[in-house]
Order: C-alpha cells, then sequence, then structure tokens
C-alpha cells in the first residue's frame, strides 16, 4: 500500500489518479486511495509549491501567495535594517488588526443606545469573560496607532521616502493620518461617559465653528457650512441618540472600510515604487556599481507587456545586478515582520494587563467635566481651541494636512533620499529648528499665560471677533514657523532643508502644546503649575 | 478612413482629436456626473429635516409666580431665567465658542468651564475665547397665560418682557 502511494504521488500532485495503472483493482482502488491520500493532496492543492528549500520554492512562497504577493521575492539588505523603518509601517498595521479584532468582539456585548451603552461598558468590564482586558488593548492599542503613525510620518519624512516616485503615497499616508484621528475621535464618544459626552459636544461645536466667520461676513442666515456640518454629524443640535449612533456607524463600518483600502493603496504603492526608499550608498557599498533596480527616472515602467523585465523599473534590464544587497524574502522578511508583530501584540498584551482604560461616570448632559479634556492626540489641537474656535479647530488643521500634503510637490530635490535628515547638513537644520521652533512655542504660551490676549488689555479689549479669529497665538505659530522655514529655503538655498525646518516646527510644536495643555491646563482652562495645585470642589 | 498609428492616441494622455474621442469624453464624463449627482443626492438622507430633540418651546412656568428681583436655573431648558423692574429675560446657559455648559459665578457674572471664557452679568463677552455674548432667548406669554421660551431663537441684548 505505501509502496504505491509513494509511486503514486510524486513532487506534482496536480493531476492526482489520471495517470494509474487501469486494471489491478478498479474505480474502488482508486477511490480507496485517494481517500487515503486526500491529506496531502489537499495541501499540495493549497499551497502549491515544494518545502522552501531552494531559492525557487522560496520565491514560490512569496509569489504564489495572495497575501505575501505584495511583497517582492528578493528583498534590498537595507529593507530590513532596523534604523531604516524602525519597523513602524509594520507595527502600524498590526495594531489596525489588533483593534479590529478586538474592536469586533467589543461589538458582540456592545449597545449603541443612549440608555444602554454605558451599561453595556460596565458589562463588558466587569462581568463578560476577558471583556475588561480586550476593552484595554482596544484603547491602548488605538492610542499606540495615532503614535506609531505620527512617528512613521516622521520616519518617512526624515528619510526623504516623499520624494519622486513616492510624492503621491506620501498624500496617501496624510490620509491615513486623517483616517487613524477620526476613528480614535469616533470611538471616543461609545462609551457614553461624561468624558466622551463633553469631549464630542466640544468636537462637534468646532465643526459649526466656521459660524465665527459667517457670523463676522454676517452671512450665516443664508449660508451656514458650520451648523450644516454641525448637523450631519450629531443629527441634532446635542449630542444624543442620534450622534452616538452616527458614530458608531462611522466607527465601526465606514472608516475601517476606508481606511483598509487606503492601507492597500498604499502598500501597493510601495511596491510599485520601488520597495522602501534607501540611499545610493546602499546599493553603491558592495560593488561600487549602481543598481539599476533603483528607479532611473520618473518615466512609468513598460506599460504592455507584464513580464519579469517590467517588474524592474528603470531604463534597463537589471541583469545579474538585482541580486547584488538583496536576500530572499522568505524566509529573512518574515521573520522581521513576524518578529514586529509579536512585540507589538506582546507590548499591547502588557499594557492592557498592567493598565484599566479610564471610564468616568455616566453621561451627564445638564453638567460639562471641568476641565473637560480630549484624548492627548487632541489636545494640543484644544490649546489652539482655546484661543479661537475656528482658527485652532479647522483653519490651522487644514493648512497643517494640506501643507504637509504639498511637500512633495514643493520640493522636489533628489540628492540624499534614502538617508536620515539628507546628510549632516539636514540634521543641523533639523535640530536648529527644534530649538527655535521650542523658544517660539514656550515663548508665545509664556506669555499667553501671563499677559493674556487681545480682550485682556485694556485698549484692545473690544476688538471684533474677526481680528482675534485671524491673529491669536495659534495663527502666530502658524506664521512663524512659515516665516522661519521660507528663511531657511532662502540661506540654505534648498527646499528640502526648508522642508525640514517646517516638519520639525511642527513636531516639536505638536508635542510641547500636548504636554502643555495635558499638564499645564486645569479647571476652566486655567495655568496650573500641576495637577495638585487644582482647586478642590 | 485613414487610421492613425494606435501607440500615438493610445498614450496617456493623449489629446481628444476625433470626434469619436469626443463622444467618448462626453459620454465617461456624463456617467460621472450621473454618480456624482447620485451620491450628492444620497447624501441628503443624513440631514435631519426634523429633530429628535423635545420641543425647544417650553413653558417656564405663569409670570406672576416669579418674584421680582429672582433668578432662576433651569437646567434642562440651559437658560437663567430673570425677573426684573424692567420685566423677564432669559440668557442661555450654553457657551457660544464650544457648547459647554456656563456657570454662575460672583456678581451674577459667567463663567466657562471648557476654555475660560468670561461673560457679564447680561451675558456680554469679557474674555477668553467665545466668539459672541450668550444668546438672549425669546420669551413670550402664551394664550393660556404661560411664560414661554424658545430655546433656539435669539433676541438682541436687552430686550425684555414686561407681563
Amino acid at each position: 500500500m505505501s509502496e504505491t502511494r509513494t509511486t503514486n504521488s510524486p513532487s506534482s500532485s496536480s493531476n492526482g489518479s489520471g495517470e494509474r495503472r487501469i486494471g489491478d483493482d478498479g474505480a474502488m482502488g482508486d477511490f480507496a486511495r485517494n481517500l487515503l491520500d486526500t491529506p496531502r493532496s489537499f495541501r499540495d492543492s493549497v499551497i502549491r509549491h515544494g518545502k522552501p528549500t531552494s531559492d525557487r520554492a522560496r520565491s514560490q512562497a512569496i509569489f504564489t501567495n495572495f497575501f505575501f504577493h505584495i511583497l517582492p521575492v528578493r528583498t534590498h539588505l537595507h529593507s530590513i535594517k532596523m534604523t531604516a523603518t524602525f519597523g513602524l509601517g509594520v507595527a502600524t498595521l498590526v495594531l489596525f488588526i489588533i483593534l479590529c479584532v478586538t474592536g469586533v468582539l467589543l461589538m458582540v456585548y456592545y449597545k449603541p443606545s443612549v440608555d444602554q451603552a454605558y451599561a453595556s461598558m460596565l458589562d463588558i468590564i466587569h462581568v463578560v469573560p476577558t471583556g475588561r482586558l480586550i476593552r484595554n488593548v482596544h484603547r491602548w492599542s488605538a492610542h499606540a496607532m495615532v503614535f506609531c503613525v505620527i512617528l512613521h510620518m516622521a520616519r518617512a519624512f526624515y528619510t526623504s521616502a516623499y520624494k519622486p516616485p513616492r510624492q503621491f503615497n506620501w498624500v496617501i499616508g496624510m490620509g491615513l493620518f486623517v483616517l487613524t484621528l477620526g476613528l480614535s475621535f469616533t470611538g471616543y464618544l461609545l462609551p457614553w461617559d461624561q468624558l466622551a459626552f463633553w469631549a464630542v459636544t466640544i468636537g462637534a461645536n468646532i465643526a459649526q465653528s466656521p459660524q465665527e466667520l459667517t457670523d463676522a461676513l454676517g452671512v450665516t442666515q443664508i449660508f451656514d457650512p458650520g451648523g450644516m456640518q454641525k448637523e450631519l454629524l450629531l443629527g441634532a443640535h446635542y449630542v444624543g441618540q442620534e450622534a452616538l449612533i452616527r458614530f458608531y456607524v462611522l466607527h465601526v463600518m465606514v472608516l475601517p472600510i476606508i481606511t483598509t483600502i487606503f492601507i492597500a493603496v498604499h502598500f501597493w504603492r510601495i511596491r510599485k515604487d520601488g520597495g522602501l526608499v534607501r540611499p545610493l550608498a546602499a546599493d553603491a557599498a558592495e560593488g561600487g556599481q549602481v543598481s539599476s533596480v533603483m528607479p532611473a527616472s520618473e518615466e512609468p515602467a513598460p506599460l504592455k507587456t507584464y513580464g519579469l523585465m517590467s517588474l524592474m523599473k528603470g531604463r534597463t534590464p537589471a541583469v545579474n545586478l538585482e541580486l547584488r544587497n538583496t536576500i530572499m524574502t522568505w524566509p529573512n522578511v518574515m521573520y522581521v515582520v513576524a518578529a514586529v508583530a509579536m512585540v507589538t501584540t506582546l507590548a499591547m498584551l502588557v499594557l492592557g494587563v498592567l493598565f484599566e482604560a479610564p471610564l468616568s461616570e455616566i453621561a451627564n448632559p445638564d453638567v460639562p467635566e471641568n476641565p473637560a479634556k480630549a484624548p492627548w492626540y487632541f489636545l494640543g489641537l484644544q490649546e489652539l481651541v482655546s484661543y479661537s474656535a475656528f482658527m485652532g479647530g479647522v483653519c490651522i488643521p487644514a493648512i497643517v494636512v494640506i501643507g504637509l500634503g504639498l511637500v512633495p510637490y514643493l520640493d522636489r530635490e533628489r540628492e540624499d533620499t534614502g538617508v536620515w535628515f539628507s546628510g549632516r547638513k539636514g540634521r543641523r537644520v533639523a535640530v536648529g529648528s527644534a530649538v527655535f521652533a521650542t523658544l517660539a512655542t514656550v515663548g508665545i504660551l509664556a506669555f499667553t499665560v501671563n499677559y493674556g490676549w487681545l480682550r485682556n488689555w485694556e485698549a484692545t479689549a473690544h476688538v471684533p471677533q474677526i481680528v482675534i479669529t485671524l491673529f491669536n497665538p495659534g495663527t502666530l505659530f502658524v506664521g512663524v514657523f512659515a516665516a522661519w522655514s521660507v528663511a531657511v529655503v532662502k540661506l540654505k538655498r534648498s527646499t528640502r532643508m526648508g522642508a525640514i525646518a517646517l516638519f520639525t516646527c511642527f513636531l516639536v510644536a505638536f508635542a510641547i502644546l500636548t504636554y502643555f495643555a495635558t499638564v499645564h491646563r486645569g479647571p476652566n482652562w486655567n495655568f496650573y503649575w500641576s495637577h495638585i495645585d487644582w482647586p478642590v470642589h | 478612413m485613414h487610421r492613425e498609428d494606435p501607440l500615438k492616441t493610445s498614450g496617456r494622455f493623449a489629446t481628444p482629436k476625433t470626434r469619436r474621442d469626443f463622444l467618448g469624453l462626453a459620454a465617461a464624463w456624463s456617467a460621472i456626473g450621473a454618480f456624482m449627482m447620485a451620491m450628492l443626492g444620497a447624501m441628503r438622507l443624513p440631514m435631519p429635516s426634523v429633530f429628535p430633540e423635545s420641543s425647544t418651546i417650553v413653558k417656564l412656568g405663569k409670570p406672576e409666580d416669579v418674584l421680582v428681583g429672582s433668578t432662576t436655573y433651569f437646567p434642562s431648558h440651559r437658560l437663567w431665567l430673570y425677573r426684573d423692574d424692567g420685566g423677564f429675560h432669559a440668557i442661555s446657559s450654553v457657551c457660544t465658542h464650544l457648547g459647554c455648559i456656563v456657570e454662575r459665578t460672583e456678581n451674577g457674572k459667567f463663567s466657562c468651564p471648557c476654555h475660560g471664557s468670561k461673560f457679564a452679568a447680561d451675558g456680554a463677552v469679557l474674555g477668553g475665547p467665545a466668539p459672541k455674548g450668550l444668546m438672549w432667548v425669546e420669551l413670550t406669554v402664551s394664550p393660556e397665560g404661560w411664560l414661554v421660551a424658545d430655546t433656539l431663537k435669539e433676541v438682541e441684548l436687552g430686550k425684555t418682557l414686561n407681563a
């Protein structure tokens, strides 16, 4: 029997019983042998290559697999260097997957109704098996995802990963940044606790804040985009059942689907753009000759054929060159991805076991939290909003997102891509800009805390609102940083240096404002040195 | 008909030259336009035409039950009712900045817990980010003699009701 099987199942299992000798025991014998052989032939029908012991089988492991074929068969050595990416993109993807899994589990018990939402949260925490842990992991992964997205953006920026041909992938990345924040914001309302209710009330009124401008122009009666946005978001004038359902639908359906599509396009383009960005030196290091795997120009790859040649971009086929400095993706890159995934998952589990996700008392529409603070990544914005709702909540975020999205189109210098800070000159600009941005941000904040703003001074106590909307500490930040970046472009004669200056200012200001609003803002949004000094109610 | 080199016309940015190209583009843009308009029409659905809240027109009591010189707060209606020698007026407690509920502090002034807006006793802005003063809510007396407020209707500052 075993003798028959070994002869009958050669490595090519595709045409199972067709070539069997006829006549020895007939169709019933075939049937019995097929039955016994089913596990093996089933496996061979799923995985259509041998054990990954040869390079041929290893490449088949990648390109015959639906999930892996987004990866190249061979990967450049630079791409798996720790300092090339710090694994931040993969970590973000892993966090998104963790969030999807834990999110679906939470949906099993969560009820998006004003009467039951908070009670179902208590159920999840106190009654549901592992509910507390799953909720903690969901909450901390959400925070971690925002954190990783920001770090990943910084990595991509400082290694010039937005340079041609990757410009549009940077824009998609900005879209994913906004989507991540949107997912966090919509998820924030669902527990229906005090913090959620008031943070979303503030958020919805930020959506309404274009009225600040339309009021100043006196056209709110006929043209009211702010009011429309708020009604669209809340389905009512106040946060209530309609708002809860809308946020729930956005959080569990609309935004995850859009995010998944964006992630797919983001990854697909990485592959189409020739993999991760890497310095020219990474190719020159070994043989001295620059590999033509690097895109030689912005010309698209050949359009009509899809042979092996067109897999490689560039003017000339990279004969014998593509092997240099590359390794088999299977298993080397798989080890790296798996390691990042395991570390990320472990970190989230540890956080979930050690730290409880906060839940304040049930939402009370009559009494706001004092202070009503948004999650940390929105606190910098909340500080800007405390100068002007429209400017800080709508205009400045729009300027930042559009401004960052335009960077690849304004800075097209091709030198030193793939090198952190584009070399020593850029590192100096980054450090200089960080010092400048720290001084400017702390200075403006200290001034505002000590002396107030226009309304607190006698001469300007009654300036019209439009003046405050256009000129407040928030717009001052934007103006000062824009001026600094333009000055750097001019002095260093380089748009890349200006871009580094601008992005560094943005990062530093974001960090300082977030810290400032987290630690130094207390009840009535007054300044306190520490939480201990808060007045007791 | 003279055939053009397919490589020239099938380029990515070939300019429309022939009538056929024009008709094809017109058809494509019509289809895109039609779908866009359909999407726009569908987006009308989430804009509510009826609001789910209970009526914004609320009874505050009989005018004669409100003492002259008194100040009453109606938490669920989010408004302060005043009666002084000049008559009745009501001020909304919803901050004009971002919708938090303001607190009444010393001398009848208001302050917002969320971002520190300060308002005078008559609702005018004194400081902070609020773009305008607290809303003066329209008061009327119903035919049955109830004092009625419409919490979404604004009247100009200083307009009192004599009843």
